[in-house]
């Protein structure tokens, strides 16, 4: 395959809103079950250890019609759980045989107790993510909401889960983090060799692949963008932050792109990023999990920063390791989280004197123009301040 | 007004008066705390460890009372448009833009006096992200010690007792040292056994109070008249032997209504009379409370039960605080709350309520800020509708931001919405007849 086939079946993927990459996996051999999760981040590796396929919903994007998810939402709530539901009404999420909601914000919360109520049935399961991060106190608590997950699932499947399933789990996932990683530094490097857009298709299909194949998956794309040499722009290199849970339509990323932006750092997909070095196989595996959770994960607006230094750290980490010149903070409509952590971030940008700008979006907004124009003007900015 | 009349207004509502008396003595016990040499804390309602606090010393802030304070005197609105001005969005929280507002505007509390910086921010919390948020901003403003006490969702509709000892451990390894810290004061277990003694008492009390909504007439409303009654009880007060007072005052005030015949008290006098039922499901408007409530009682409507009203704990099923077991309780008080509990448990509450308080219908008073609240409540109402086979409705306003309560349109609702409950309830009784 080539670079234009891997982004090509990636977007093929991306674009199907019919899971049909999980059926077909799930009717490759008998007896198979596949478990979604919303973002931000579960322990996937308990999910695969189950020989079940973790599936990522990350709601309906700019192409799903969302007609009945609408009567369940008011105008002042964001999209993704009105078109999630949509998917879950109009049949597309049967193929699940369960559903994670991770604790990110009230709004997902939510949806858990709804989803309990409109899918009988099917396997619900808050998953409640520790605010506390000390080993004896939130990693006790997690490690519990772990093996609940755990008896959860080996109850459906019907077979046990070893400490030594789990640990080779957690090794497929180290690899997959791994070449999440490469990826990202490649991007970081090279960013004209892998654009966001691609960049961001290739992770998606992460979502639904097996984590085996998606690693392959990531590879593949690196070596091929590699044999294809691309104009390098004079482009403002930015992080990007605070779409870690409703996506932006594809046509966002690309318009920031087109706006003369490099984006060398995101939050898109933080579940494949989150933990920040190899979980260790050397532990009892949902210990080593929550270890790798509680001190070695990525920040965001969802988590507690024990101290006001901690604040921001992590995006001026973004920044800096990536050789970045500015920040643009795009976030959901309506999403308390991100809206609410930006102002902190801004400040303390502002105070390193680090450009930033800002905007929101809705996964089908449709109108690209004025965002690309405020990206346009940024980048301009940008170059322009740093020529000075 | 002759003197014999107004000394009778005044008999009339003692509780009031005592309950305007706590509330201005604690915002001048807070706006001098420094001066007198304690140590402010600053906590959330829901899940909030009064008894904790006291442990310590500590003269306490609840920003959330001084959100709804500004709203009930008219001063949120500017407060929320000097936060938007200085970077927050239009889309989040009003509460805590009416924080951070009033925080810009020089921290004049809602009595007038100046609020102190806290010493420490108890984040202790149940069921809304923002709260998390809402401190992080203000230690990011104020640069004050922080301590968290994560509190776990009943996702599953029940509480483990995982979720009880997490809870446990933190108040032992995380909050009680810290609290220890800031206010150099020593935890003593038996003063903790001490104000819950005082918190049981007043709890019997206001669940005492809230149950006499199942008479008919209800002598209170449980909406409207309930947040005054909760007041002491989710803020500063609960434990203190003035709160238990209060309670009891207030206890024997609305008996003696009950007794009487009568309905609620509202800032008009007596109730016209009953003529609608209600469970209302939703956080109130502040901004404009007065001329919300009067709709309804112009209208003949009471509430007789509200889930707002549970939000800073869910008395009425039994739970109480247990002084043999302090910190168990003070865990299971947090995690017990109403926007603590799931979808399904919260449905059932509501269901249960429109049974027990004989309910002509619900109204859910949608918060456009608050996600906590308003995401999935067209699901709650399509439910209770189908459970119970009972008229629901649905308006939306804001809690503290008066550009979001339009009275024409709340009112036209309300007017049809009781129309409705009354045809149904002819079709009933033709179909009886
Ligand atoms: S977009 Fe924001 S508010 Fe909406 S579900 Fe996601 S995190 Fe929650
Ligand atoms: S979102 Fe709702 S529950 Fe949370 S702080 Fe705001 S008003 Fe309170």
């Amino acid at each position: 395959m080539n670079v234009n086939q891997v982004v090509k079946r990636c977007e093929g993927l991306y674009e199907d809103l019919d899971f049909n990459a999980v059926k077909q996996w799930k009717v490759a051999a008998p007896g198979r079950k596949a478990i979604g999760y919303m973002p931000i981040y579960v322990p996937r590796e308990i999910v695969h250890a189950a020989g079940m396929l973790p599936v990522g919903i990350f709601g309906g994007g700019d192409q799903l019609e969302v007609i009945q998810g609408d009567a369940y939402y008011q105008s002042y709530i964001c999209r993704i759980p009105r078109s999630t539901l949509e998917l879950g009404l109009t049949g597309r999420l049967d193929c699940l045989d369960g559903m994670l909601f991770p604790s990110i914000c009230d709004v997902i919360r939510n949806l858990s107790g709804m989803w309990q109520i409109m899918f009988k049935g099917k396997y619900v399961k808050y998953f409640d993510l520790p605010q506390n991060y000390d080993d004896a106190t939130g990693g006790q608590f997690y490690v519990h909401e772990m093996r609940t997950l755990r008896s959860d699932l080996e109850k459906i499947s019907g077979k046990a889960i070893s400490d030594q399933d789990l640990r080779k789990s957690i090794s497929v996932y180290n690899e997959n983090r791994k070449a999440v990683r490469e990826l990202y530094a490649y991007r970081a490097q090279k960013p004209w060799q892998a654009p966001t857009s691609e960049v961001y298709l290739v992770l998606r299909a992460g979502c639904v692949l097996p984590p085996e194949e998606h690693t392959a998956l990531i590879r593949d794309y690196l070596r091929e963008t590699e044999k294809q040499s691309r104009p390098k722009r004079d482009n403002a290199r930015i992080v990007l932050t605070g779409s870690f849970c409703e996506q932006p339509p594809l046509g966002l990323i690309k318009s920031i792109e087109m706006a003369g932006c490099y984006v060398v750092d995101d939050d898109f997909q933080l579940i494949q990023s989150w933990l920040l070095d190899d979980v260790s196989l050397e532990e009892n595996p949902l210990e080593a999990l929550s270890k790798a959770f509680l001190h070695r994960s990525a920040s965001t607006a969802s988590k507690y920063d024990v101290k006001k230094e901690d604040k921001g750290q992590f995006l001026l980490r973004q920044v800096k390791t990536r050789g970045a010149e500015g920040v643009i903070f795009a976030a959901a409509s309506f999403c308390d989280p991100a809206l609410l952590e930006r102002p902190m971030l801004q400040e303390i940008l502002a105070r390193q004197k680090i450009p930033y700008t800002a905007f929101k979006y809705a996964e089908n907004t449709g109108q690209m123009a004025p965002i690309r124009e405020q990206a346009g003007t940024f980048a301009d900015s940008i170059k322009l301040w740093s020529a000075a | 007004m002759s003197t014999a009349t107004a000394k009778k207004a005044v008999l009339k509502e003692d509780s009031m008066w005592l309950q305007k008396e706590m509330i201005n003595r604690n915002y001048h016990e807070v706006a001098t705390a420094h001066a007198s040499g304690r140590k402010v804390s600053a906590t959330f309602v829901p899940g909030n460890l009064n008894e904790l606090l006291m442990c310590f010393d500590f003269a306490r802030r609840l920003p959330e009372t001084d959100a709804l304070q500004n709203g009930l005197r008219k001063k949120s609105g500017k407060m929320i448009m000097d936060a938007e001005r200085d970077g927050h969005s239009e889309d989040v929280c009003t509460y805590v833009k009416a924080d951070l507002g009033m925080m810009l505007q020089g921290d004049i509390g809602p009595t007038g006096e100046p609020m102190p910086k806290p010493d420490v921010l108890l984040l202790s919390y149940t069921g809304c992200f923002t709260f998390m948020k809402w401190f992080e901003l203000v230690r990011q403003k104020y640069d004050c010690e922080t301590v968290m006490l994560h509190v776990p969702y009943q996702g599953d509709g029940r509480v483990n007792p995982a979720m009880r000892e997490y809870v446990v451990k933190q108040l032992k390894d995380k909050v009680i040292p810290t609290l220890e810290r800031v206010s150099g004061v020593k935890f003593d277990i038996d003063r903790l056994r001490g104000y819950m003694k005082e918190s049981v008492k007043a709890e019997e009390d206001l669940v005492g109070v809230l149950q006499t909504a199942k008479q008919r007439p209800s002598p209170i409303d449980g909406y409207f008249g309930a947040v005054y009654y909760i007041g002491p009880m989710f803020t500063a007060f609960r434990g203190v032997p003035e709160a238990t007072r209060y309670y009891s005052v207030l206890r024997k005030e609305v008996e003696e209504r009950m007794r009487a015949g009568k309905g609620p008290v509202t800032p008009d006098g007596d109730h016209p009379g009953e003529k609608y039922r209600l469970v209302v499901e939703g956080p109130p408007n502040w901004t404009n409370f007065r001329d919300f409530w009067k709709m309804f009682y112009d209208e003949g409507a009471v509430v007789v039960a509200s889930t707002y009203s549970k939000v800073g704990g869910v008395y009425d099923f039994g739970f109480r605080h247990d002084p043999e077991h302090p910190l168990e309780s003070l865990a299971d008080y947090c995690l017990g709350c109403y926007t603590n509990l799931n979808f399904p448990q919260r449905i059932d509450m509501i269901c249960r309520y429109m049974d027990e308080y004989q309910a002509d219908g619900l109204l859910i008073n949608s918060i456009k800020s608050c996600n906590s609240f308003s995401a999935g409540q067209l699901l709650i109402l399509r439910e209770v509708e189908k459970r119970t086979g009972k008229p629901a409705a649905f308006i939306e306003s804001d809690l503290v931001d008066p550009r979001y309560f339009s009275a024409a349109n709340i009112k036209n609702r309300l007017e049809s919405y009781f129309q409705m409950i009354k045809q149904k309830r002819g079709a009933a009784q033709a179909v009886a007849a």
